[in-house]
């Protein structure tokens, strides 16, 4: 029987750990995620897992234990946000080209300066290119089911790199609200126990890790890399098939709401979805075909999907909760003009950057995005393509 | 048309109901508001419960909202139009534009000893017209518990004014909720249930 509660999704996040009962936490505190590290201690405390906690002296240090602990042949999880993961930065690297399967709970919130500790994508966005698998979240529960499906994906043997699993500083994080859990017995099933091929500490078949390589090595580790978030595609639809069957929540590489039709699709990621969704359907009863398309899988890109999705709709609005600071997109813009060129599409695209250091997104902005959408198709020009949401000027 | 969820004799709660709580940072205001949302959701609602952080300090004007409702919540910002208001620091009527926004069928809610004449003119001077209920839950709280705990009569208060359940399962549940978390302090148990009985009573009587 499925378990109706109401958490916040540090709460959500802590006992999808709880469940996973990993070998090895590190972490360090950051606001707005140091409540999981706290919430998990206190199941180390408790005994309610037999995880070694390792509190750290700072998010370097974090990255580097899970680094090792994997390594040596075990599960590992951090949690971090902001300023924690831009420290991190030089290990996100070893972790995703070590090929090392460890996750990361990342409650995404803006980095300084002026110093915020609110939500925004800036933290993932910036490491978007680190070589890790991305998976955004957009309320509790899908934070929660996300985490349950992160070590599934990660430690599959086509895979076998980090996954980072974000949600929304403080709006998700510290805001409590339904969500519906697994029973213990059927989450651990689902998770498995990780029995990895090669390891540090199997005396049998010794091994490096991390190994100084020349030229003539270092670029075939990055095409191996390259290719191995390739086949995270499959892996993360096989493992949400999966987490369907036992769960009745079904997830893909992004959710579309009443896009089949759609004129005008915004594109978004997170929290700020849902509010996406009402605008959508106040539009809907004005008579304008208005549809939203969520990105839950950021890292590997659903290029292909995305434009295929999208290739009927007039105008779309890429929604960006990160400036790109290159006067030109931000990295969902970037990214979905990109598919559409490949896929040989043309259409209107313009590209919003909004909610900044926790920059509140009611309906009511959302709901003008889509009314520029439709003055954009009038006017058959899109205007300025690169603007910004719910700012004073 | 809208949907009611309590139709106990009188229909009182609409789809949704949006509160926010006006407060100082340490008073509280946040813990009842994630209060109000465990019992709507234990009455089986769903629920947002969450505080709107600006700097975090002692005493300063602090924001907290709840979303209650029949069907699942989607979205996640802030209420800019609330049903309803309540003010756990009636000195922030001053400072803060406490009544913005409310609905005109919505009521606003304030701690305070000056009894709703008092701070009904004080808001109407402020340009609302709306309804305006009053709890003491510093005398409620004193006379049950001895002690100055404000969130039981607060909760209490925004129960029997916004009827998003009916009394007496409130009750229940606190009742529940209280043998929980007091399990180290029974003391504690039957004055809170005193405040929430006395609050029960007495808010929209005057």
């Amino acid at each position: 029987m499925a378990i109706r509660e109401r958490l916040s999704g540090n709460e959500a996040v802590a006992t999808a750990m709880r469940q996973i009962n990993p070998d090895v936490m590190a972490a360090f505190p950051i606001t707005p995620s140091t409540e999981i590290p706290q919430y998990f201690s206190s199941y180390v405390a408790n005994g309610k897992v037999d995880t070694v906690f390792v509190p750290v002296e700072s998010e370097h240090s974090a990255m580097s234990a899970v680094i090792g602990a994997e390594a040596a042949g075990v599960r590992a999880i951090t949690a971090t946000s902001s300023c924690g993961m831009a420290l991190m930065w030089e290990l996100l690297y070893v972790a995703s080209s070590s090929r090392l399967p460890l996750v990361m709970a990342l409650v995404n919130r803006a980095l300084s300066a002026p110093i915020n500790i609110n939500c925004d994508h800036s933290d993932s966005m910036g490491a978007r290119d680190a070589g890790w698998i991305q998976i955004y979240s957009e309320n509790s529960q899908e934070a929660y089911d996300n985490m349950l499906m992160a070590y599934r994906i990660a430690e599959h043997k086509d895979v076998r790199l980090p996954v980072m699993i974000c949600q929304d500083g403080f709006i998700i994080s510290h805001g409590v609200e339904n969500i519906v859990l697994l029973e213990d017995d059927i989450a651990k099933k689902f998770v498995g126990e990780y029995h990895p091929e090669e390891y540090l500490l199997n005396s049998k078949e010794p091994l490096a890790v991390g190994p100084y390589a020349t030229a003539p090595y270092f670029m075939e580790s990055r095409r191996a890399h390259a290719e191995a978030l390739k086949h995270a595609k499959k892996v993360i639809l096989d493992v949400a098939d999966e987490f369907e069957k036992i769960s009745g929540r079904k997830y893909g590489f992004f959710e579309t709401y009443k896009t089949e039709d759609a004129d005008y699709i915004m594109i978004v990621i997170g929290s700020a979805a849902g509010a996406g969704k009402d605008a959508v359907d106040i539009l809907r009863n004005q008579g304008i075909k208005a549809g939203v398309l969520k990105i839950r899988m950021f890292r590997p890109f659903p290029a292909e999907q995305i434009a295929e999705a999208v290739k009927n709709a007039k105008v779309i609005a890429c929604m960006d909760r990160a400036e790109g600071f290159n006067t030109n997109c931000g990295p969902i813009g970037s990214e979905v003009k990109s598919a559409l060129y490949d896929a040989g599409i043309q259409m209107k695209v313009v590209n919003y950057v909004y909610g900044l250091g926790g920059r509140d997104v009611p309906v009511a902005d959302l709901k003008t995005v889509f009314e520029d959408m439709v003055q954009i198709d009038k006017d058959g020009c899109t205007g300025e393509t690169y603007r910004y949401l719910s700012v004073r000027e | 048309m809208a949907k009611y969820i309590y139709e106990k004799g009188v229909e009182k709660m609409k789809d949704l109901v949006e509160i926010r709580w006006h407060g100082r940072g340490g008073q509280g205001a946040k813990t009842a508001a994630l209060l109000l949302a465990d019992v709507a959701f234990n009455n089986g609602l769903y629920v947002q419960g969450f505080p709107e952080y600006g700097p975090e300090r002692m005493g300063a004007p602090i924001t907290a909202y709840n979303r209650l409702s029949r069907n699942e919540i989607r979205v996640h910002s802030n209420i800019y139009e609330p049903d309803y208001v309540v003010v756990v620091d009636e000195g922030l009527i001053e400072s803060v534009d406490v009544t913005a926004g409310i609905h005109s069928d919505g009521a606003i809610i304030v701690n305070t000893g000056r009894g709703r004449e008092a701070i009904a003119a004080e808001l109407e001077k402020k340009g609302y017209e709306g309804r305006v209920y009053a709890v003491d839950a510093r005398r409620i709280s004193m006379e049950a518990l001895g002690k100055y705990f404000p969130n039981s009569p607060l909760l209490a208060a925004v129960v029997k004014v916004t009827g998003v359940m009916p009394e007496e399962a409130f009750l229940e549940d606190m009742k529940k909720s209280y043998q929980h978390k007091f399990a180290s302090k029974p003391g504690m148990i039957a004055g809170n249930i005193r405040a929430l009985e006395l609050a029960l009573k007495e808010v929209g009587v005057e």
